[in-house]
């Protein structure tokens, strides 16, 4: 059995699968053809890969964390520079191939959800450059929380809609976003932004941000001549990181560390934490780790970083959990607001605050970790979160003043 | 084959020579206690089934109509457990058939065969869950089915001709047909779309064909009544249930709106 690739009808061991209603079905089956079928084609990789380097800017520089690695005295520090791509993060490496998928399969609509705007950045971006009309849901308190990013995407000529049900964070764009797709299946192509929902969409999620991991791998060779001993990166739905995990999983040597937001605490509806404070269940399309009351209701999360404020974690990142292959771990809000300040301090790189959590995990460890490397992926970049810094950090000085 | 109330009430109508009314109503809106008795209510009005909505906290298929009954429902701690407790209520005073409705998350953490078996006992006739695909639907077909409750699906317009055969296979009682794509909620006008799903339905189930999505009026009824054999309307009575919630006279209205939409059912020419 090829542990890394979903069965037939896109099973990551008991996760992933297909629940939607039955509208989606047939479309889904059509996006799943058209994929695999692009996915063969040299012209459509050709044309990524050429959009990938002098659009989006990749090859993306593996970076030795000097100073910081210094400070922490133990473990070397190598950062995966994804925050140095066009629009700030690693989104634009799966907007541009689902957008030109979308485009194959003349499809002149583009519908969206984004979290901390930065995928709807990229999907506005990319619908831009390729003549598409873009529609991007978000919640109305990411909306708040995320402010500099929702006028990048209305200068970029995307309409904005806020949603106001549920949470009003990320769970609730998802799912108007598909109410909207479930409408208008004919003329629209949903690019989805994380490695969740139905399949295809975490198959083909992921094989668009392997290009991070399959860099990182060959970078790290160059400079080192080994692999990594461990790597790190955030978890939301989890796409950045099963990016850079995907093309190491078969190295066995090389440890994979997901950090899930910690929040304000364990308890139910403070965190996004899935591994441990959740359990199997369905949600948007996927069966996968879930947070969920008692009743089955999906639980309300927390995040200071609106990117990794959602319910349910990625089927194929459920699957390596529970085959024991990646770790998961979480840092708290406070956790990735401290990891950030050191960053930018130690290294004059601000990071997202998504990043920031698996900047966090990989320091608490560093100093215990002599003469490994360490590979953080260093997911987006902390312009968009510049008014969150600014709101919590001084809460944090506060805090030191006391201690 | 489960032998339950469903496929009476279809030959029961085919008989009267007119369509069946199944009318979709969330469990707990406005309230709990009101339940039973705007399930009476309906029955009185002429209704033939009852879909019971378990409200989800993340209804993707439905509009901002039922979404709204869906949180009122959980603000009053509706739940599987509860929506069992009124439809034993139900069964208590009425034969009506009923249908739970839901998505699947409830129903995977309530547990499948203490489900089947809790909705067997309190009278329970099927289920359908929204977010369920056929393919993913063994276990739980198995499982229903041993406790002799009907797996109710759906077919959309957007079904190919092979998807429309494995919903035949997997469904029991009848087959909800979806008129359009999109979201539940009220049309103005009725999709040509549905004429065609039903014939291409036809060609490979014998069983009750019940048409519903964006359907609101005496005339949208009438007019699916002449193709279908069942008519099924759920936000118009969720927005009848939502604009008179806090009247004493609701269930009174809930039944004048019955009444008025089963007078479209009857064909006008014998079939």
């Amino acid at each position: 059995m090829n542990v890394s690739e979903p069965d037939s009808t896109g099973h990551f061991g008991p996760y992933g699968g297909r629940f939607v209603p039955e509208i989606l079905m047939a479309p889904l089956e059509e996006l799943e053809k058209s994929y695999l079928e692009a996915r063969q084609d040299p012209e459509f990789q050709s044309e990524l890969r050429d959009l990938l380097a002098n659009y989006a800017g990749r090859p993306t520089p593996l970076y030795h964390a000097r100073r910081l690695s210094e400070l922490c005295g133990g473990a070397k520090l190598y950062l995966k520079r994804e925050d140095l791509l066009h629009t700030g993060a690693h989104k634009i490496n799966n907007a541009l191939g689902q957008a030109l998928l979308a485009r194959r399969m003349g499809k002149k609509r583009i519908i969206a959800e984004t979290g901390a705007g930065q995928h709807g950045v990229a999907t506005a971006s990319v619908c831009a450059l390729l003549g598409l009309e873009c529609v991007v849901y978000m919640g109305a308190e990411d909306m708040r929380r995320q402010r500099l990013n929702v006028f990048r995407m209305r200068l970029l000529g995307a309409r904005v809609v806020g949603v106001q049900s549920g949470s009003r964070t990320l769970k609730d764009a998802i799912s108007e976003a598909m109410r909207d797709w479930v409408t208008n299946i004919a003329s629209s192509h949903y690019l989805l932004g994380s490695a969740l929902g139905a399949h295809p969409y975490p198959l083909m999620v992921r094989d668009f941000h392997r290009v991070t991991g399959e860099e990182a791998r060959r970078q790290i060779l160059e400079r080192e001549q080994r692999l990594p001993d461990v790597i790190f990166a955030c978890v939301g739905g989890g796409s950045n990181a099963i990016g850079i995990f995907h093309p190491f999983v078969k190295d066995e040597g090389v440890k994979l560390v997901g950090v899930e937001a910690g929040g304000q605490g364990a308890e139910l509806g403070s965190h996004a934490a899935r591994f441990s404070g959740g359990s199997p269940g369905v949600l948007h399309g996927a069966h996968s780790y879930l947070l969920q009351d008692t009743d089955g209701q999906v639980a309300l999360t927390h995040s200071v970083s609106a990117g990794l404020d959602y319910a349910l974690v990625g089927p194929e990142h459920a699957w390596l959990h529970d085959r024991g292959r990646a770790e998961y771990v979480s840092a708290t809000d406070a956790d990735a607001l401290r990891a950030a300040q050191t960053m930018a301090r130690q290294e004059g790189i601000i990071p997202a605050l998504e990043s920031a959590h698996a900047v966090a995990e990989a320091l608490r460890r560093a100093p215990l970790a002599r003469g490994q490397l360490f590979l953080i992926n260093l997911s987006g970049r902390g312009d968009k979160d510049t008014d969150i810094y600014r709101e919590n950090l001084k809460e944090l000085d506060a805090i030191d003043a006391n201690s | 084959m489960p032998s339950t109330r469903i496929p009476d009430l279809f030959r029961r109508a085919r008989e009267e020579n007119r369509a069946a009314l199944v009318a979709y109503i969330t469990a707990g809106d406005p309230t709990p206690e009101l339940t039973p008795s705007l399930a009476a209510a309906l029955e009185r009005g002429g209704v033939d089934l009852i879909e019971l909505g378990v409200p989800f906290s993340d209804p993707i298929a439905d509009g901002p109509m039922i979404q709204r009954a869906s949180d009122r429902a959980l603000g009053h701690g509706m739940n599987v457990r509860r929506v069992l407790e009124i439809a034993r209520e139900i069964r208590a005073m009425s034969e009506i058939p009923l249908l739970l409705f839901t998505y699947l998350n409830p129903i995977l953490r309530y547990g499948l065969d203490k489900l089947a078996a809790d909705a067997a006992a309190a009278g329970i006739d099927g289920c359908l869950l929204t977010d369920l695909s056929v393919e993913e639907a063994g276990s739980y077909v198995g499982v229903m089915r041993a406790s002799g409750l009907d797996t109710v699906f759906l077919a959309a317009p957007t079904s190919t001709a092979e998807r429309r055969q494995l919903v035949a296979r997997y469904s029991t009682g009848f087959v909800y047909l979806v008129s359009r794509t999109g979201v539940t909620g009220e049309s103005a006008s009725l999709s040509d779309s549905a004429g065609a799903l039903v014939k291409a339905m036809r060609e490979v189930t014998k069983l009750p064909l019940a048409v519903g999505f964006g359907i609101s009026t005496r005339e949208q009824v009438a007019a699916v009544a002449r193709i279908a054999d069942g008519v099924v309307v759920g936000s118009a009575l969720v927005r009848v249930i939502e604009e008179h919630g806090e009247d004493p006279r609701l269930a009174g209205h809930v039944e004048a709106f019955a009444r008025e939409l089963a007078g479209g059912l009857r064909r006008e020419v014998p079939a």
